[in-house]
């Protein structure tokens, strides 16, 4: 398809950035790698007047440790924060969950913030974010402002991020080699977004598990943490991980679409669950 | 496997680099959409969201008020344009209702994507924009979907006037069925859904048309299969003569029959290109492509097949419902057509009875895609006889052997009428068994079975046939088709010993430069970089019938081949001259003329070609132009034949099948090029695996396209297929003098039942006894739910079953 016409400007820094969306408004558009905009652009799904391209700010590029976080800017590429030494060291479940972002192509271009930014409860990103408990760094009008993951998503593609908004950067914790991690991404074809996914970090001590935090892509309007499921398992033996993971859909309400109706995403969350945690623990 | 041992020196058997590959992944590719010319303009189509409606009124006038926009034109706009409707060249039966189908809708459009109105502007993107201000006045009228709705009392009619939306019944019916039925100790009944699919070359389709408006001349530039044939039926719906048309196919990236079509873009872009003189251009976007390019399948099959006590077929009973979408486009009819005489496949019996009706439906027009009818009938058939096997008690490739066709039997007529050259069914079997490790497989899949195991293990089976090489022009008019089918080649010696050849078919990736240039290269006894294969191009190539129907080795090669030794007749008659010898005296071996006897009496070909082009001393009579033209029709369709056998890994707690192993042991004859058979044999592969477990297109009930882009319809990529183990056995065909049988559609009709067969065998002791294709995990895993209920009873009926 062929988008409606657009204006476009490259901006250099955050500051120019919340300058030229502060002028727009509601008619301007971020832009980083495209990999979530564009295809809106060209399916006539949103009219923006003018894209402003963040896609060469040095600010929002590059993971920096921050003594226990590190902090990822937001328009770093998928690709860069695969194989970010920082992210492998610290927080290899970063590493492992987007080396299943689309394919080779999308993360050379698609950006680790645009695919938080875009709220799509499809993306593998969000309930990445959501598990880890990281904080987003949104610059604005007033300044900049922390929002936990827990607050950032508001419904399906949307989040708190306002129109004059830009998220900069995300802060996650370094997690210690006690924590174990896997992504059970469930799709049919490689380059598909997850039917369900679900990701599961897992501290252990002395074989019992000290606190589980699972979240669940594809299980509502907004990524999902599997509460019932992880308090289930904080200070359990590995004796209950089938029954505790039984509750992984709990309180979900999941789409349907021609992959799967919501009976069959709620099967494959508890199947899903049981096997991440599974593998978190070494299974 | 390539035969890596094969020295790759460019001859009949060998397995040279690609002539095509070097430009195409540099991308130095000539696609349509990369053609430039001065002044273009750009095309757009206003195209119906609805399925069917009523068009009131197409008011253009606010489009040509935007920026850059040139013309605009609704469908009664251009209605004088036509010398006729688009042409389907197919009427299967005398009374096929067939209603006029015209480029763009005048009065009611009849799917979703049917052309409304039109735009030409200066740029691709106001073109686009300008579609937005064209204003229709839609009255939305019943749409109909579904066929077996489409054909019950007080449907509503796709095309109103016509009073029915059955276009044809075809039957068909070979001795005495019910006889056959009557006696039969098992009667194995089963309906098949082969779901409708959408085909993904890779390239869009692309038209661009230059016109020189003085001389009313014009040269349209396309991505086809068929210039030849786009060309005669440009001239029958445009008036303008066909000697003023030229049609190229530049560099095509891909067809799979898509792109064997007269479609409405190219009717429209030569039409607007002669009115305003300027040159033109349109380029479909992928999900534009998905509502208006030809989609394929799209049947339901009702099959009975009766059986004797030990497993022997007496007969089958087959009853299609094939839709035809909203119009008839070029061969649409035609296509289950080409798969009836097929269903009885590798297999004997007494008695066939075949009826094929026609359906519209308000959705896209349907046509041939890789196979086209041949993949239908043979995953009903191979399906079926896994089915019956079960019935039966038996071992699915024992029941097969106890029916197929000898190899001492051949040549062999079938029930269908459809008389087999060669075949060995046995042979390739038994390759593909060995290779597969049948009997270890069937130990681990009942280890699994006992074991409980999560990841349940399926083994399936297709032993194909299928007749290709769409050529022998009686047998296609016998069908009622509307053309012929042979091939027309020339060869041309050029001075410096260089050779042209000239073929009528054109390639869209097959690799055709590669494989002729070995044929020509291997009979004249000249370098294979020497040989250059010309294509596509009406002016260059002024006869052919095209590419298709896996024709291209089996005619147009043997066209080449036959004016190749026409050729070196001609040369010989000269050397015989040169060398003051007789013709019959004369041995042509390694590029040089010798004398028998006397070995250094002898002449390089590349002498004797220059002597031919001095002409300073020939033969009385002898005319010194070295050119030989043969134009091919064979005898006989041809009939590769072959063993596919599929694993089957299903994660019974998600539903998830994956294949394990595919071995695929075909037999295509001699074979001039093993890497680019190969290759033809993993693509087509992948095109049937992806019809058993991926891809299905979707309407809603208002005849909205559900899956109408790339991202809703799951075309699997590398990651997502299986490592094939492929071999071959050769059985030549006897039809033509190289012993060669089509390839290019055996992978896609033989796979398909084999992956199916093999998802059913790993969960038919779960309970589960059916599956619709796509078997997607969803299906499997509500197919496993259902099964869990029922699985005792089944359980006891498989226990009876073995004791029959």
């Amino acid at each position: 398809m062929i988008p409606a016409a657009f204006d476009y400007t490259r901006v250099g820094s955050v500051d120019e950035a919340v300058q030229a969306l502060g002028q727009h408004g509601e008619d301007a558009k971020v832009l980083a790698g495209g990999h979530s905009l564009i295809p809106l652009l060209r399916l006539r799904l949103a009219f923006p007047s003018v894209l402003v391209d963040v896609g060469r700010v040095d600010e929002m590029r590059g993971v920096r440790d921050d003594g226990d976080h590190l902090v990822i800017g937001a328009a770093t590429t998928h690709d860069e924060v695969m194989h970010d030494d920082l992210v492998r060291q610290h927080c290899p479940v970063i590493s492992d969950v987007v080396s299943q972002v689309g394919d080779p192509q999308v993360r050379h271009r698609g950006t680790f913030g645009g695919g938080i930014a875009h709220g799509d409860p499809a993306g593998d990103l969000p309930a990445l974010a959501l598990a880890l408990d990281a904080t987003f760094v949104i610059a604005g009008s007033g300044g900049r402002r922390d929002v936990a993951a827990s607050d950032f998503f508001v419904d399906y593609l949307q989040t708190v991020l306002g129109a004059e908004d830009v998220l900069v950067e995300i802060k996650v914790p370094k997690l210690g080699s006690d924590w174990g991690h896997n992504y059970q991404k469930f799709n049919r074809v490689a380059q598909a977004w997850a039917i369900v996914g679900s990701l599961a970090l897992v501290r252990r001590s002395d074989g019992s598990i000290d606190e589980a935090r699972i979240g669940l892509t594809h299980m509502g309007s907004v990524p999902l943490r599997a509460s019932a499921t992880e308090q289930a398992l904080a200070g359990a033996s590995t004796d209950v991980i089938a029954d505790a993971c039984d509750q992984a859909a709990e309180g979900t309400s999941p789409p349907e679409d021609l992959n799967a109706r919501a009976d069959y995403r709620q099967h494959l969350a508890r199947v899903l669950t049981r096997r991440a945690v599974e593998h978190a623990l070494g299974g | 496997m390539t035969d890596t041992a094969t020295p790759a020196t460019g001859g009949i058997g060998d397995a040279p680099v690609r002539k095509e590959d070097a430009k195409l992944v540099t991308g130095q590719t000539t696609w349509t959409d990369n053609i430039a010319f001065p002044g273009m303009t750009y095309m757009a189509v206003l195209r119906s969201p609805m399925a069917h409606a009523k068009i009131n009124s197409v008011d253009v006038s606010a489009a040509l008020e935007q920026p850059g926009v040139l013309a605009a034109f609704s469908g009664a706009d251009l209605a004088d344009e036509w010398a006729g409707p688009l042409p389907c060249a197919w009427p299967v039966t005398p009374d096929m209702v067939h209603p006029d189908h015209w480029p763009i809708a005048k009065d009611e459009a009849r799917y979703v994507g049917d052309a409304v109105a039109v735009v030409v502007a200066r740029d691709r993107f106001a073109a686009a924009d300008a579609l937005e201000h064209i204003a229709v006045d839609y009255e939305p009228l019943d749409a109909v979907v579904d066929m077996e709705a489409a054909i019950a009392d007080g449907a509503a009619l796709v095309h109103g006037d016509h009073g029915t939306n059955t276009t044809y019944t075809w039957p068909f019916s070979n001795g005495d069925v019910d006889e056959a039925f009557n006696g039969a100790h098992k009667v194995v009944t089963r309906r098949f859904i082969n779901q409708r699919l959408i085909p993904n070359a890779i390239e869009p389709r692309a038209v661009v048309v230059a016109p020189i408006a003085a001389a009313n001349e014009f040269t349209m530039y396309t991505a086809t299969q068929v210039p030849h044939i786009l060309r005669l039926m440009l001239a029958l719906t445009t008036g303008v003569p066909e000697s003023k048309l030229r049609v190229i196919a530049p560099d095509v990236g891909g067809g799979f029959g898509s792109k064997l079509n007269v479609y409405a873009e190219e009717l429209m872009a030569l039409v607007l290109a002669k009115r305003l003189g300027r040159p033109i251009k349109w380029t479909e976007t992928r999900s534009e492509g998905y509502q208006t390019t030809i989609h394929g399948r799209d049947q339901i099959q009702d099959v009975e097949a009766a059986f004797d006590e030990d497993g022997r077929l007496r007969g089958l009973r087959v009853k299609l419902l094939a839709d035809m979408g909203a119009y008839l486009q070029l061969v649409t009819p035609g296509i289950p057509i080409l798969g009836a005489l097929m269903y009885p496949a590798i297999y004997k019996m007494d008695a066939y009875d075949f009826s094929c009706t026609g359906v519209f439906t308000n959705k896209t027009p349907t046509d041939a895609y890789r196979g086209a009818g041949r993949p239908e009938a043979t995953y009903a058939i191979e399906r079926t006889m896994d089915e019956a096997a079960v019935e039966l008690g038996m071992d699915p490739m024992d029941l097969r052997r106890r029916n197929w066709i000898t190899h001492e039997e051949f040549p062999f007529t079938t029930i269908a009428g459809m008389t087999y050259d060669s075949g060995n069914y046995e042979a390739a079997t038994d390759k593909a068994m060995e290779l597969f490790d049948y009997d270890g497989m069937r130990a681990e899949q009942q280890r699994r079975r006992e074991a409980g195991d999560r990841y349940q293990l399926g083994i399936g089976i297709s032993t194909y046939t299928e007749a290709c090489g769409i050529a022998p022009s009686r047998v296609l008019g016998s069908l009622d088709y509307g053309a012929g089918g042979w091939e027309h080649a020339t060869v041309r010696m050029l001075p410096s010993g260089k050779v042209e050849v000239v073929t009528g078919l054109s390639p869209h990736g097959q690799g055709h430069e590669t494989t002729f240039s070995q044929i020509v290269a291997d009979t004249l006894g000249v370098p294979f970089e020497d040989v250059e294969i010309l294509h596509g191009d009406t002016k260059v190539a002024p006869q052919g019938l095209d590419t298709y129907g896996s024709r291209s080795l089996a005619v147009g090669g043997i066209a080449i081949y036959k004016a190749t030794q026409r050729m070196l007749d001609k040369l010989k008659t000269a050397a015989a001259h040169m060398l003051e010898a007789s013709p019959d005296d004369l041995e042509f071996s390694g590029g040089q003329f010798s004398v028998q006897g006397s070995p250094d009496t002898a002449m390089a070909l590349g002498n004797v070609v220059l002597g031919v082009f001095a002409a300073h001393d020939l033969p009385d009579g002898y005319e010194p132009t070295l050119s030989a033209e043969f134009t091919f029709d064979p005898e006989n369709f041809s009939f590769p034949h072959g063993t596919h056998l599929c694993a089957v890994e299903v994660d019974t707690e998600t539903g998830m099948p994956q294949i394990t192993k595919y071995v695929a042991v075909d037999d295509v004859g001699n074979v001039i090029n093993p890497q680019i058979v190969d290759g033809q044999v993993h693509g087509g592969l992948a095109q049937g695996i992806a019809q058993a477990l991926y891809e299905e297109a979707v309407y809603d009930d208002a005849g909205n396209l559900t899956t109408g882009s790339i991202v809703d319809y799951y075309v699997p990529g590398a990651p997502d297929l299986p490592e094939y183990t492929t071999d071959r056995t050769v059985t030549p065909a006897t039809s033509n003098p190289l012993g060669v049988k089509g390839v290019g559609e055996a992978g896609t009709i033989a796979s398909t039942p084999a992956v199916v067969n093999a998802v059913l065998d790993a969960v038919r002791h779960l309970g589960v006894t059916d599956l619709d294709m796509p078997c997607s995990p969803e299906r499997v895993w509500r197919a496993l739910q259902e099964g869990s209920a029922s699985r005792d009873q089944v359980a006891a009926q498989a226990q009876g079953g073995q004791h029959a």
